[in-house]
């Protein structure tokens, strides 16, 4: 076990660098600076804005430097926000948009996993058709049409639900940003779960404990539900990074200040450094969560470890 | 033949012609174009009245031209798109599964390595370092949508090299360029359109997801994504101006998949027998 995690973790280290790196190109490939949209400056006061935030250095020395930054949790100065560094700006911004996705994750592995299933027990029946058909619904429609629609019919017409994120609504104004966070994961969790539970209660051994007079919920509970969640939980990597990317759009919908509303106004303004943080540490964020599915893995279905 | 008798191939596919033909169609016969603004005429409701068939925006254009106008951008960019990922897919999956051994190894290595990429920021930050034109769009969605169709190639060139046409044909002296040309690529048409289909609408998503946060297709140009985004700026004195492009976005995007699941369905019965 410990040599597999060991391993794991190993593999992480080349993938981060690669990310890094390749951001890091990118935003350095931008043809013109930072700042060239200013007014222009003169010649010996942009020499010491080049300085300053180090542009005048080579490629690669700036890259070393960004990296060694990087180790010490330094992200650089932002360039817009000028009295903030971008790490700052994360750590105030990241807790909210945290909050958000644990709980959007939650709801959906709950809800999906219900859903599917329901679903798999009543194969092919009435209920099932009307799951997938929802579930198809919502891994098609996305999150960006499903926001301002949910706002539009229960902020603005029927009022039940706060549309903005004013601190006097309370818990009430994380309902709408949660459900359509979760929305599209929980299609795609009763979908996976729904495929491989059917699987799974067409095994031998679901077979023998129905046979020993056992009623369908403790089968599920006790045997289908462990083997059949392995799908879903392979799912999780994939599903971490599109409540990452979901963020973004319902943070700009519902006016939220997490990380996303700040990487949408940075992209907008144009604030490479931000950008380019925010991506770093989003890609470092997927990287790590994947490790952890990948070592849990290996805790659910001991027959991993040995391949 | 069975692909007539899917219903969900042949609604969803009738349905993404008549929009297809209808976005082709619209403009030209419209009396309106996209661009001209009337301040007479602000964020009118859908009605017959002076040929607005979806109203009127806040600056005065005709929604139904720009709508239509949306759906042809919409579409363009997916097909292209898509079409940018089947070459690369096709290529390295090809490549990789013919190959076999150490390289097929380290090229699916390098797959898995993307994998775990949070592709669509970098996407994001390629139209943030970069002028915004539809070149980079194309090519940007391209490159992070040939993962899956590398492996699915892959696999399934895997298993047709061992088949006994293509060792009938190696005995028979036949050249590998000539193998892969001529007995695995057409037998990997089937899947490759199957998974062309369902790569479509991820190329949409990410295009409008784009266009939404204003990164993507830029004004007076617009695609439904960005008409969305427009939309919900509107959306208290002009609920159409959201729900219109929001319901034909979401209604392409299920017929894409139904689609390409009703394919792959299709496919996968005549894979059995």
């Amino acid at each position: 076990m410990l040599r597999y995690t060991l391993l794991r973790v190993l593999g992480a280290i080349p993938t981060l660098l690669l990310v890094i790196a390749l951001a890091f190109l990118m935003v350095h490939a931008a043809p013109g600076g930072p700042f060239d949209d200013e007014r222009a400056l003169p010649p010996d006061v942009e020499a010491n804005i080049q300085r300053a935030y180090h542009l005048d250095e080579p490629l690669p020395k700036q890259f070393v430097r960004y990296l060694g930054g990087l180790l010490r949790g330094d992200l650089g100065p932002s360039y817009r926000y000028r009295d903030y560094t971008v790490s700052e700006l994360i750590s105030t911004a990241f807790p909210l948009s945290m909050r958000l996705g644990a709980l959007a994750m939650a709801l959906a592995i709950v809800a999906g996993v219900t859903a599917g299933t329901i679903a798999a027990l009543r194969q092919d029946s009435y209920v099932d058709r009307c799951i997938m058909a929802l579930s198809m619904t919502g891994i098609s429609v996305p999150v960006f049409v499903f926001a301002p629609v949910f706002v539009l019919l229960f902020a603005v017409k029927l009022q039940w639900l706060p549309a903005g994120w004013s601190s006097t609504s309370g818990v009430s104004r994380f309902v709408l940003p949660v459900i359509t966070l979760a929305l599209p994961q929980i299609a795609y969790i009763a979908r996976l779960t729904r495929a491989s539970m059917i699987d799974v209660l067409g095994s031998d051994f679901v077979r023998t404990a129905r046979a020993q007079g056992l009623g369908t919920l403790t089968v599920v509970r006790l045997h289908a539900l462990r083997p059949a969640m392995l799908p879903v939980l392979s799912y999780m990597g994939p599903a971490i990074a599109a409540i990452l990317t979901g963020s973004v759009v319902v943070e700009e919908i519902f006016g939220i200040p997490g990380l996303g509303q700040f990487f949408v106004r940075g992209a907008l303004n144009r604030d490479y450094t931000l950008v380019l943080g925010i991506v770093v540490f989003y890609a470092t964020l997927i990287v790590s969560l994947n490790l952890i599915v990948d070592v849990l893995y290996g805790v659910i279905d001991p027959r991993v470890r040995y391949r | 033949m069975r692909v007539g008798k899917n219903h969900a191939v042949s609604v969803s596919g009738s349905i993404l012609l008549l929009v297809a033909a209808l976005a082709v169609v619209g403009p030209w016969i419209s009396p309106h174009d996209y661009v001209t603004t009337d301040f007479d005429r602000l964020m009118l409701p859908p009605s017959a009245d002076g040929a607005h068939l979806f109203g009127t925006d806040d600056l005065g254009r005709d929604l139904f031209v720009r709508t239509m106008l949306g759906i042809r951008v919409t579409l363009l960019v997916a097909v292209v798109a898509s079409l940018v990922s089947l070459v690369i897919g096709v290529a390295y999956g090809a490549i990789a599964g013919f190959v076999g051994g150490r390289i097929d190894a380290a090229m699916m290595r390098f797959v898995d390595t993307l994998y775990a990429l949070p592709f669509i920021f970098f996407v994001i930050l390629l139209m943030v370092a970069f002028e915004r034109n539809f070149l980079l769009i194309f090519v940007a969605i391209g490159a992070v949508n040939w993962l899956d169709m590398a492996r699915i190639v892959r696999g399934q060139t895997l298993s047709l090299r061992e088949r006994e046409f293509v060792e009938a044909a190696r005995l028979t002296g036949v050249s590998t360029g000539r193998i892969i040309l001529r007995h695995i690529a057409p037998n990997l048409m089937g899947i490759v359109i199957v998974y062309v289909t369902l790569t479509i609408p991820q190329a949409i998503l990410v295009e409008s997801f784009l266009s939404f946060l204003g990164l993507g297709v830029q004004e007076p140009q617009t695609s439904l994504g960005a008409l969305v985004d427009t939309g919900v700026n509107q959306m208290e004195g002009a609920a159409w101006a959201l729900l219109i492009p929001a319901g034909l976005l979401a209604a392409i995007l299920m017929c894409f998949n139904f689609l390409g699941d009703g394919l792959r369905d299709v496919f996968d019965a005549r894979q059995v027998e």
